[in-house]
């Protein structure tokens, strides 16, 4: 197994993206930081600046809010004895079923089964990725979807971002330290100050996915709790300081946009007049036409709207504001121990000077990135997904967890950019299909505490009740993430010559003539033999003349103008 | 025409003050289009390319507005009559296929001039005259840049510039692609034109001669008794 190949990969990686100053000595080694400590960062949300609150109603004035309350289960009681439409609503969410099945796929996706190349499932590890369900007591996968006394309504509604999480199980002993030393959760004080998600809601599990800041997307992190303009311009804290919702509109608890499903192109634009519609794409607040038409410049760029998404030139980088991304995980490295017990090693220090763990015995190796310059594709909105079922075949690697499709002629696509993430993870290799890992759980076989890989997915895969060879392997995985957040402002964004150029931005993609970069190599000697023949032949009858004029035979030559 | 035998040189305005001004400003904005044109194509990277794109549409329209102009002043002067060279051609027996056979002798005398007679001193076998300023090579030369070069580059350049408002028809991916390999291969001749026809007008009396006739407009041509009197009567101001 070529270990060095990938330290060397690592290493190089590391040197491109960043120079990172050595950590102080305390930092490398985490050994004795006490056991694992993940997702502990979930639970760190600042407390919020009370905004005044725009709504009708003082829910500190209500007598079903007095309390007191002892848990989750009995605020959401309160809650949805007079909210008595949000509870059914909230059942038809993304955010509670965790479950999508694909319009034009069919295929039946959500984080309920899916496997990606991040901690990889949340299948079978539910008393921990739950942490990140909007529900209480999600401990298992027949966990019951319809009881609408498991929601919880706090963690999108609470103001007073005290309100924290905790996994929904113990898991292993070693992992029990993870929430220690919190403040108990002040439930009448929650219950009474509940208003619209913000941005911190939203981020306590969209910023840390896949399991830390911005880990997953590569734009969404929590530097977007409060960012500056140049971080995102709709999000600037001085700003506009829009919230989550202001694009992913939210009606009876149903929230626009989605990954798995896009629009690439919104050939809708605003829609109705003084309408907003229910949709997050750019082009549902810009329109189809945004740029101004005062000049030639803003025609050209709204004739790109068909074939270009937004991001593509308004988000030149992303991992923006001192947060890195992951862009590459080794899971082959996972389960090295030091005396017995798990350990970090921290060997990247990003940009707002936190230093981020490079190998962890529970995931293995990871590589960060910050400022990136994003992956261009065409791209039809449409992600195609390598589920736990699917077949495929090694020798193809890397395999795409999430693929899609797109081309120039397809009216239905543009140039969008991505992240794109690359792991190597265990699969079955009797099967070739992707497997489900156990990490979570006080038993003997979750890796998190066991540290036996083998036996983590045998466990996995027998509890999901899917058929395992017995041994595994290790593959390459590619995963690709639609950039849409961190928006530059407008004198930042992609200059004409980034992509119409020789080696731009879009050197690679294909299957379309662009002026700048494209050209036939043929043409261009043949006119320039042309134009230098022209000039060859015009010195060379110049030459000529010049000394048959010396040599006086010719007349012409000695004759002043008239 | 009958064939006047007595005629004379005299230093005359043959070029007037629109054709001029018309010449001029269209070799500035040709060599300004091919400049920001090359850096579009990407041949030379001395423009950032947006601005490259500004700057060649503008004077690509501006050019359009001076040939519209241009087209009509050909057609009210009669001056249209100079870039068909056979057009003015009269023969004995009247046919055509005579007339294309003098202006082929012409032509090869003129060819044969520059390849050779130049060289030995001989006289250019073309007089200019009011009726012919240009001599054979010269005119089928200028015929091709106004009828193949010139609308190649325009009809191209137009369909290229206005390619927002058809790029929903079935394969313009396709269309572009190929109208973008028509405009630049006519712009590679267009500047191979401009290289001979800039090198041609160092071959006058004096290498500087035909340039500073095409500046002040004068230049010596051969004019009959009538023309001469024509012109002392009706243009006195045209008389050297």
């Amino acid at each position: 197994m070529p270990v060095h190949a990938f330290l060397m990969a690592a290493l190089f990686s590391l040197a491109v993206l960043t120079v990172s100053p050595a950590p102080a000595a305390d930092d490398i080694d985490g050994a004795h930081a006490g056991g694992i400590d993940e997702y502990k960062h979930t639970a760190e949300i600042k407390p919020l600046a009370i905004t005044p609150s725009t709504s009708t109603a003082d829910h500190s004035k209500f007598k079903e809010l007095k309390g007191p309350f002892a848990s989750g289960t009995e605020v959401t009681e309160a809650c949805l004895s007079c909210h008595n439409k949000a509870g059914e609503q909230f059942l038809h969410s993304i955010h509670w079923k965790w479950e999508y099945k694909h319009p034009k796929t069919g295929q039946i996706l959500g984080k309920k089964t899916l496997v990606n190349n991040f901690c990889t499932n949340a299948r079978g590890n539910e008393g921990m990725c739950s942490q990140c369900h909007a529900a209480y007591n999600h401990k298992s996968y027949d966990f019951d979807y319809q009881n609408t006394g498991n929601i919880d309504c706090v963690v999108c509604h609470d103001r007073t971002g005290t309100y924290y999480r905790t996994p929904a199980t113990k898991g292993s002993p070693a992992c029990s330290t993870m929430f220690e030393g919190k403040d108990p959760i002040d439930w009448v004080r929650v219950a009474q100050n509940v208003g619209m998600p913000s941005r911190r809601n939203c981020g306590s599990c969209h910023f840390y996915g896949g399991g830390g800041d911005n880990v997953k997307h590569g734009d969404l992190s929590s530097v977007l709790a409060a960012p500056t303009k140049a971080v995102d311009v709709h999000m600037d804290k001085d700003g506009l300081n829009f919230s989550c919702q202001k694009c992913h509109v939210t009606r009876q608890h149903i929230t626009a946009g989605s990954h798995y499903e896009m629009a690439a192109i919104d050939p809708v634009g605003t829609g109705k007049p003084g309408e907003r519609r229910q949709a997050s794409s750019c082009e549902s607040c810009h329109g189809n036409q945004p740029h101004p038409i005062d000049g030639l410049m803003g025609i050209k760029l709204n004739g790109h709207t068909d074939k270009v998404a937004c991001a593509t030139c308004h988000i030149p980088e992303f991992a923006k504001g001192g947060v890195a991304t992951k862009t590459d995980w080794d899971w082959r490295t996972a389960g090295k121990l030091k005396d017995g017990e798990g350990f970090y090693l921290k060997n990247y220090t990003q940009g707002n000077g936190v230093h981020r763990k490079t190998y962890k015995s529970i995931k293995g190796d990871f590589v960060y990135g910050e400022n990136l310059k994003p992956l261009y594709a065409w791209f039809d909105g449409t992600m195609r997904y390598t589920t736990i079922d699917t077949k495929f075949d090694p020798a193809k690697k890397p395999i795409s967890i999430n693929s899609f499709k797109g081309s120039y002629e397809d009216s239905k696509s543009r140039i969008w950019p991505f992240k794109r993430m690359h792991t190597i993870q265990p699969y079955d290799k009797g099967n070739n299909t992707l497997v489900y890992m156990h990490l979570w759980g006080d038993d003997d076989a979750a890796f998190w505490g066991n540290y036996d890989m083998a036996k983590a997915i045998a466990y996995g895969m027998k509890e999901a009740g899917k058929p395992y060879s017995g041994e595994y392997g290790f593959i390459d995985t590619y995963s690709y993430w639609p950039i849409t957040h961190m928006v530059a402002p407008k004198d930042e964004a992609l200059k004409c010559g980034h992509c119409h150029s020789k080696n731009g931005r879009l050197a690679k993609l294909a299957g379309f003539y662009m002026p700048g970069r494209d050209g036939w190599w043929w043409l261009d000697l043949l006119g320039w033999l042309a134009i230098f023949g022209a000039i060859g032949v015009s010195i060379a009858h110049a030459i000529a003349r010049y000394i048959l004029c010396r040599r006086k035979v010719t007349e012409h030559c000695k004759e002043e103008e008239a | 025409m009958a064939q006047t035998p007595k005629r004379s040189k005299h230093a005359v305005v043959i070029y007037t003050r629109y054709e001029r001004f018309w010449h001029w400003s269209q070799a500035a904005l040709i060599f300004f289009l091919a400049f920001t044109g090359f850096n579009l194509h990407g041949s030379i990277k001395l423009l950032h390319f947006g601005t490259a794109v500004k700057l060649h549409t503008f004077a690509a329209i501006a050019l359009i507005l001076l040939w519209i102009f241009t087209t009509f002043w050909n057609f009210t002067t009669g001056n249209w009559k100079q870039f068909l060279p056979f057009f003015q051609i009269r023969t004995t027996d009247g046919k055509w296929s005579s007339a294309f056979l003098v202006f082929f002798i012409r032509l090869f005398a003129v060819m044969r001039y520059y390849a050779y007679g130049i060289l030995k001193g001989e006289d250019h076998p073309h007089k200019k005259t009011l009726r012919r300023k240009q001599n054979a090579l010269q005119g089928l030369a200028y015929l091709t840049f106004m009828i193949v070069i010139g609308p190649a580059l325009w009809a191209t350049g137009i369909i290229y510039l206005l390619f927002d408002l058809w790029n929903g028809v079935p394969n313009a991916g396709l269309y572009l692609t190929i109208i973008a390999f028509l405009h630049t291969a006519a712009a590679f001749a267009m500047i191979a034109f401009a290289v001979i026809h800039v090198y041609m007008t160092t071959t006058g009396k004096t290498p500087t001669h035909y340039i500073k006739s095409m500046i002040t407009g004068v230049e010596d041509v051969e004019l009959s008794e009538v023309e001469k009197a024509y012109l002392e009567t009706e243009y006195p101001e045209r008389m050297g």
